[in-house]
This record gives C-alpha cells, sequence and structure tokens, in this order.
C-alpha cells in the first residue's frame, strides 16, 4: 500500500477510512433531537457515517457525546513547513564549556511565570537546581546565572528586573489560561519592550502546554518551547544564538 | 497504636507534642498583632458592606485610622464609639467616613463602658446568626441527608458567577456533593474584597459576598431536587484571609481551603501577615461549623512525592495545632494530602496507599481531602483518566473524606462540562465496586507498605524537631516546606501587619474564644 502524500486522511484500520473519534457536549436536552443535532453538526464538519455512540444527560439541558465519524477532508502533507528552533541540542557538560568558549562570561538569564498565573510547575522545571526528568535545571549551570522570579510578575516589573539584573535571556511561562489570556500578557510583554526600545536587548523565550515556536514567533518572542521540553533545549538556544548575536561564532 | 500499618503510637505522640510547641511559640507572636484585614473583619461582621467609588467601605475605614496612627486599639472601639455618639448603624457611619463627613478620631469619647457595651451587643447578634446558619445548615442535612465519604468535590472556574450556576448544577445532578468555586487567580494577592456579581476572571471567578449569595441559593434550589445537601467551598486564603472566612460564615458556605502555611509558600504572603490571620479566620470557621481544608498536598506539586512525604506529614501536624489553637475540632480539620506519585514509578501505588493510609490512621477524625495527580498529568485524557482511577481507588481502600476530583483535562483548561460528568463517572462507579474492600485488607507485617509509613512518620519528627529547634519563621526561611525559601520581613502585605496597644479591642475574638471555650491570651501569662 502506498500513501499519497498530498492527500492524507485519518486512519482506523484501513488506509484513508477517515476515522475520527470525537467528545464534546451540546446545549440541548437529552433526547433523539440531540442526537440528530450531533450527527448534523458534524456533517457540516465533513464528517459522513457518523455514529453517537455514548450519549449522557448532563442536566440543565446539556447533553454529552461520544461519537465516531469518516472524515472526507485530506490534507497535503508534501507542503508542509512548520518552524522550528534549529540550534543543535547539547548536554549539561557541553553548554557550559561552550559558553566559556565562546561568550567567555556567564549567561544572565531570569524566569517568570507572568500576568496572573500562579503555575510554575513549567518554569520551575526549567529553572530548579533539581531540574525535571533527570536534567538539571538553568540554576545548576556554573555558566549560568539563573534567577527564577516565580508566579504573577507584572511585565513591567519583569523588564524592570531584567535591567536591573543586566539579563541576557528572559523565559517567560504561561501555563493555565482562559480566554486565551497567555497570548494577551505574552504580546504586552513585546509591546512594553518594543515601546522602550529595548526589545533587542534580550532573548526572548515564551513556553507553556500552549506554546509552539511558531506562535512564539508570531506574538514577536524569537522562540517558543512546548510541553515537556527540558532545560538543555533552552538553554542550547539561547546561548548559540547569543554567540551569534554578539558575533562570537 | 491499632491499625494496619503497625505505627509507632509513640513517634504520633512525640510529633503532636513537638507540633504544639512550635504551633504556641507563634501564637504568642500571633497574640500581640492585629492586621488591616483582621480589622476590615470586625468592620464586616458589624454589618458594614458596600463600596465608595469603587473602593470597599472596609478599606476606606481602616486605612483611615491606620493613617491617623489609631488602628492599634482596633477599629471597633472607634467605630462603636460613633455610633454611640451619633446613633447611627455602623454602616451609616462607614458611609459617613467614606465622604468625609464624619471623622472618626475627632468624635469625644464620653463613656467608654458604652463603647464596649454597644460593641458587645453587635458582637452577640453577629455570632448568633453565625450559629442560626450552622443550624440551619444541620437542618437541611438531616432533612435532605448528604452524601457517602469520601464527598465528591468538583471544582467550577468560568470566571462569570451565573456561568458557574449552570456548570454547578449540573454536577450536582451528577452526584457531587461539594461545589468549589475557583478564584480568579490573582485575587489571592489583592488587599480588598471584590464586590458585587462578577462576570469576568481568570482561571477562575472572585469571592465576593453576592457571588457566595448566588452560588448558596443555586445550590439550595438544586439539593431539595436531588435530594442532598450540596456544600459550597471557597478559598479563605490570601491577603483577605479573614474576611473571607467572614463572609463565608455569613452567607452559609460550608467548606473554605484555610491553610496556615500555604500563602507564604505559594503566593509569598509576608508570613507575619498570614500566620496572624489565620488564627482569627479558624475561630470563625470553627464557630460557622465550616470544615477547612490545609494546603500540603501543594508541597507536592513543587516538590517530589517520594522524597518530600515526610513534609506533608509534619505540616499536618503544624496545621492540626494551629486549628485546634483556634478552637476548630478534628472533625472540622480537612487536612491535605495528594497523590502525586511519577507515573513511571515501580509500586508507585504501594507507596501512594501507605501515605494516605498512615494520615487516615494519624488523624483518625479528620475528614482528610485527597488531592488529585496533577504534577504527572500529560495531556494524554485516556491516561490521564485511568491515573485518576487509581487515584480513586486508594482513596476508597484508605477511607479518605473528600474526594478532590481529577479531571482528563488536568495541566489542559479548567474543566468543561462533561469532563465533571467523567470524572464523576469514574469516581461512583470505584466507589461502588469498592465500597467495603479497606475492611478486607490488612497489610503484610513489615512489608514495603509498612515499612514505608514508618520511614515517612520517622523522617516526619526529626523534621519537626528541627523546626521546634529553629522556630517555624526560621524553617520558612530555609526553604524546609515544598522547597521554597521565604523571609520574615519579605513577601506581600507585611505593612499590614500592627501591634496590638494595651487597650486593644476585637470584640468578635473575645466573643468568638468564650463561645468556642478558648482561653483568652495573655492572661494565662
Amino acid at each position: 500500500m502506498t500513501i499519497d502524500w498530498s492527500r492524507i486522511r485519518p486512519y482506523g484500520d484501513t488506509l484513508d477510512d477517515g476515522a475520527m473519534q470525537l467528545s464534546f457536549s451540546l446545549p440541548v436536552p437529552y433526547g433523539e433531537e440531540a442526537r440528530e443535532a450531533a450527527k448534523q453538526l458534524v456533517g457540516k464538519m465533513g464528517l459522513i457515517e457518523s455514529q453517537v455512540y455514548h450519549m449522557k444527560d448532563l442536566g440543565e439541558g446539556y447533553t454529552y457525546f461520544i461519537l465516531y465519524a469518516n472524515c472526507t477532508h485530506s490534507v497535503d502533507f508534501s507542503k508542509i513547513h512548520v518552524p522550528k528552533v534549529e540550534a543543535p541540542i547539547m548536554g549539561f557538560e557541553e553548554i557550559n564549556q561552550y559558553i566559556r568558549k565562546h561568550i567567555k562570561r556567564k549567561i544572565i538569564v531570569l524566569g517568570a511565570c507572568t500576568g496572573t498565573d500562579a503555575h510554575t510547575v513549567g518554569i520551575d522545571a526549567i529553572m530548579n537546581m533539581k531540574g525535571y526528568h533527570g536534567e538539571y535545571g538553568l540554576e545548576r549551570y556554573p555558566e549560568i546565572d539563573a534567577y527564577n522570579l516565580g508566579s504573577q510578575v507584572d511585565n513591567e516589573d519583569l523588564i524592570e528586573k531584567a535591567i536591573a539584573y543586566r539579563a541576557d535571556v528572559l523565559l517567560v511561562s504561561q501555563i493555565v489560561t482562559q480566554k486565551e489570556v497567555h497570548v494577551t500578557n505574552l504580546t504586552e510583554l513585546v509591546e512594553l519592550l518594543e515601546a522602550e526600545g529595548m526589545r533587542d536587548r534580550f532573548i526572548l523565550i515564551c513556553g507553556g502546554p500552549r506554546i509552539h515556536h511558531e506562535l512564539a514567533l508570531e506574538l514577536g518572542f524569537d522562540a517558543g518551547f512546548g510541553p515537556g521540553t527540558l532545560a538543555p533545549e533552552v538553554a542550547s538556544y539561547f546561548s548559540q544564538e547569543l554567540a551569534r548575536r554578539k558575533g562570537l561564532v | 497504636m491499632s491499625g494496619k500499618l503497625n505505627l509507632d503510637h509513640r513517634s504520633v505522640e512525640e510529633a503532636r507534642v513537638i507540633a504544639k510547641e512550635i504551633a504556641e511559640e507563634v501564637d504568642h507572636f500571633i497574640s500581640a498583632r492585629s492586621t488591616v484585614s483582621i480589622e476590615r473583619t470586625v468592620l464586616r461582621l458589624f454589618g458594614v458592606d458596600g463600596v465608595h467609588d469603587d473602593i470597599p467601605l472596609p478599606n476606606i475605614v481602616v486605612d483611615g485610622l491606620l493613617d491617623a496612627g489609631v488602628l492599634h486599639r482596633g477599629v471597633a472601639f472607634w467605630l462603636c464609639n460613633a455610633i454611640v455618639q451619633t446613633g447611627k448603624t455602623p454602616q451609616e457611619v462607614a458611609e459617613l467616613v467614606a465622604k468625609k463627613e464624619l471623622s472618626l478620631v475627632d468624635l469625644p469619647v464620653t463613656s467608654e463602658e458604652a463603647v464596649y457595651r454597644t460593641g458587645e451587643r453587635l458582637q452577640d447578634a453577629m455570632l448568633d446568626k453565625i450559629f442560626s446558619h450552622r443550624k440551619l445548615r444541620d437542618h437541611y442535612i438531616k432533612k435532605l441527608s448528604e452524601g457517602r465519604k469520601p464527598y465528591l468535590y468538583l471544582i467550577v472556574a468560568t470566571g462569570d458567577i451565573y456561568e458557574d450556576v449552570t456548570q454547578a448544577r449540573s454536577a450536582a445532578r451528577l452526584g457531587a456533593d461539594i461545589i468549589a468555586v475557583i478564584r480568579s487567580t490573582g485575587q489571592s494577592l489583592f488587599d480588598f474584597v471584590p464586590y458585587g456579581a462578577t462576570r469576568e476572571g481568570y482561571g477562575g471567578t472572585y469571592a465576593t459576598q453576592e457571588n457566595f449569595r448566588i452560588m448558596r441559593a443555586a445550590l439550595d434550589e438544586v439539593g431539595e431536587e436531588v435530594g442532598r445537601y450540596i456544600r459550597l467551598c471557597n478559598y479563605c486564603s490570601g491577603l483577605c484571609m479573614p474576611e473571607i472566612a467572614a463572609m463565608g460564615a455569613m452567607e452559609r458556605l460550608d467548606v473554605m481551603l484555610n491553610d496556615a502555611l500555604y500563602g507564604i509558600l505559594f503566593r509569598d504572603i509576608n508570613m507575619q501577615r498570614t500566620l496572624i490571620d489565620q488564627a482569627f479566620s479558624r475561630m470563625i470557621n470553627s464557630y460557622a461549623g465550616i470544615i477547612i481544608n490545609t494546603g500540603e498536598d501543594n508541597y507536592l506539586t513543587t516538590a517530589d512525592a517520594v522524597e518530600s512525604a515526610h513534609t506533608v506529614l509534619a505540616s499536618q501536624f503544624i496545621n492540626e495545632q494551629f486549628a485546634l489553637l483556634s478552637g476548630l475540632p478534628e472533625t472540622q480539620m480537612g487536612l491535605g494530602h495528594a497523590f502525586e506519585m511519577n507515573p513511571e514509578l515501580e509500586d508507585g501505588l504501594l507507596l501512594e496507599i501507605a501515605q494516605a493510609q498512615m494520615a487516615r490512621e494519624i488523624f483518625p477524625n479528620a475528614p482528610l481531602k485527597y488531592m488529585p495527580p496533577t504534577k504527572h498529568m500529560t495531556g494524554n485524557i485516556f491516561l490521564g483518566h485511568i491515573q485518576d482511577a487509581l487515584f480513586n481507588l486508594v482513596s476508597i481502600v484508605t477511607g479518605q473524606g473528600i474526594q478532590l476530583l481529577g479531571m482528563m483535562t488536568e495541566a489542559m483548561h479548567t474543566p468543561h462540562m462533561h469532563d465533571r460528568q467523567l470524572s464523576i463517572e469514574n469516581a461512583q462507579y470505584i466507589f461502588r465496586n469498592a465500597r467495603h474492600l479497606q475492611d478486607e485488607i490488612l497489610f503484610r507485617p513489615d512489608g514495603r507498605i509498612q515499612r514505608r509509613a514508618h520511614t515517612v512518620l520517622t523522617k516526619a519528627v526529626y523534621l519537626l524537631r528541627e523546626v521546634k529547634k529553629k522556630s517555624l519563621f526560621t524553617a520558612l526561611e530555609e526553604g524546609i516546606f515544598a522547597d521554597v525559601k521565604r523571609s520574615r520581613a519579605g513577601g506581600k502585605g507585611l505593612s499590614g501587619v500592627i501591634k496590638r496597644s494595651v487597650d486593644y479591642w476585637n470584640p468578635f475574638e473575645c466573643g468568638l474564644r468564650e463561645r468556642l471555650q478558648l482561653s483568652i491570651r495573655g492572661e494565662e501569662g
């Protein structure tokens, strides 16, 4: 069987069957009309032969569905291009050596969870001495001065500290979000820096479960890292980027 | 000590004695101080509410006295004197102060006797009212019945109180016993309580007295329909801890997050401020019959669940003693812990059972609050649902009190309506199918589970000894809990701490101490 990369469809157990599973709720009372509403809705999404396998009355006039259907749409995989952080990933020792050799001083990194977000798991995983998943955090790197400002940091405060500490790199984490507030927070930081004419002074990096590199670039950051990122990936990127910017490599 | 873990009862006793000494030392410190939030609470309990130019009246009155340099005597004295002098109600007095038509400190004091009598009369009436709410709760529970333990605790967090009501009513119909309205994430750092019904928040909904009222009415209504009393929970933490306690007592909330250390560690609130605030908050919660939940579970979101289990236990001992000093009975102590074992760990379930059973045996009368996996939830909702199932199993096997249901979408977004349904279904299935499993299980003498519990207890006793030697303040400075270091004068809210003068007066504290049969501090030396 040859896969046609220009016409990719979901796969269940037969190539091109388009099989998909969905679950969602509708603000309609439980019953046969609800089932029909769910089927009509997925029909408009290009899903055919839909089957509601489970329906549950959530009370208050809401109904939950688990539904399977076949997707009629396809995508052209051969034309997809996703921007990624290109820097090769180095290990703990290698990064420290790289900084000693090329930068010849410690890199100063500030990390913070900005806005109202109080969840520090992300920034802690990258910054904390102990690190995460067997990888030390930036605080452990002898060639990096890492300062974790914690949660609920105002963008203004972050900038103030960034100037005071003469930071090279700013790491901003956004974990819990509602109504896209993480995007607002991130955009505001870029705007504030631009207004002060300081955007180019820092390597600006964001991270979190809803962040990816492409989004980060769109928002005016230099790089973005998604969930599961470990400290060496981030440190590899900013040490090489800093060396490049300073014309040291 | 009997039980399944063969715990060393002398170690448990020693831990209690040390924790008591630690808490008493801090209580000595607390008894000489008040805070702006405690004074605002006094005003709220006198019936002062509302805003002037968007600033809450309690803030305007208290800030005025602080600026005048007379708050050390307590707001009650100045307010009650104004009532005596003008014949107006507390609310009217506060409104006049806000409009700058009355200055509390410029009024003559003609009879201190009359001032104290006025305060005591108003205090008595408010505490009677709070007690009547407690009676009403008991009446509802008797009439409607309540869910079986572990209570199913579900959160709503849409940011809009009216949307929250829809989600909460749906959850109640599906089986929820407790509805917690998560607060908007910034609120713990506000040094005021927002006012009125609110429809916008981030990651949650503002705690306001009107929002409490709206949700209370909705849950009473749906509770009648489903024939089960539905408890309401909110968050009595942050810079306005005692004010929220008072609002909860006045609006018949049933459960409140109320930890002695949480704000210090996780919100960087000044340690003096929080420790002083928690003492008065807990007296209010105690008298209102509100179950408090403590926040030890959070330690394991920053520290490791295996390495740091003993810090959870040590903190539970400390929280227990602080609660007792505020007259809170064991049956209202929802001491917290959490299922945060790394799923990659071999025998993680055994360690988890050991720790949950240990908490059960050491605090036999406490409605333990058990938190679901959060740190190791990944976005793989299907695996997450199984992690939550194991969590539910441990809970029913070890007899936990309050089950904070895990959501498969943890770490992704605040729960959608059907996330709640799936998690209730998960818990109900496991609780029903394994209801009496705990009666059939014994743990192998000196087996993995018993050994684990012994290790954690032993380490907790060592830690408590260390904290005692250094004092709690120093221990917090050194980062003993949750790997978080906080300085004594750092963090938010220290400027709101005031030293009481010798004639300081808080009639509600006096009244609560009397009704809770607590000794009057200072009199015992």
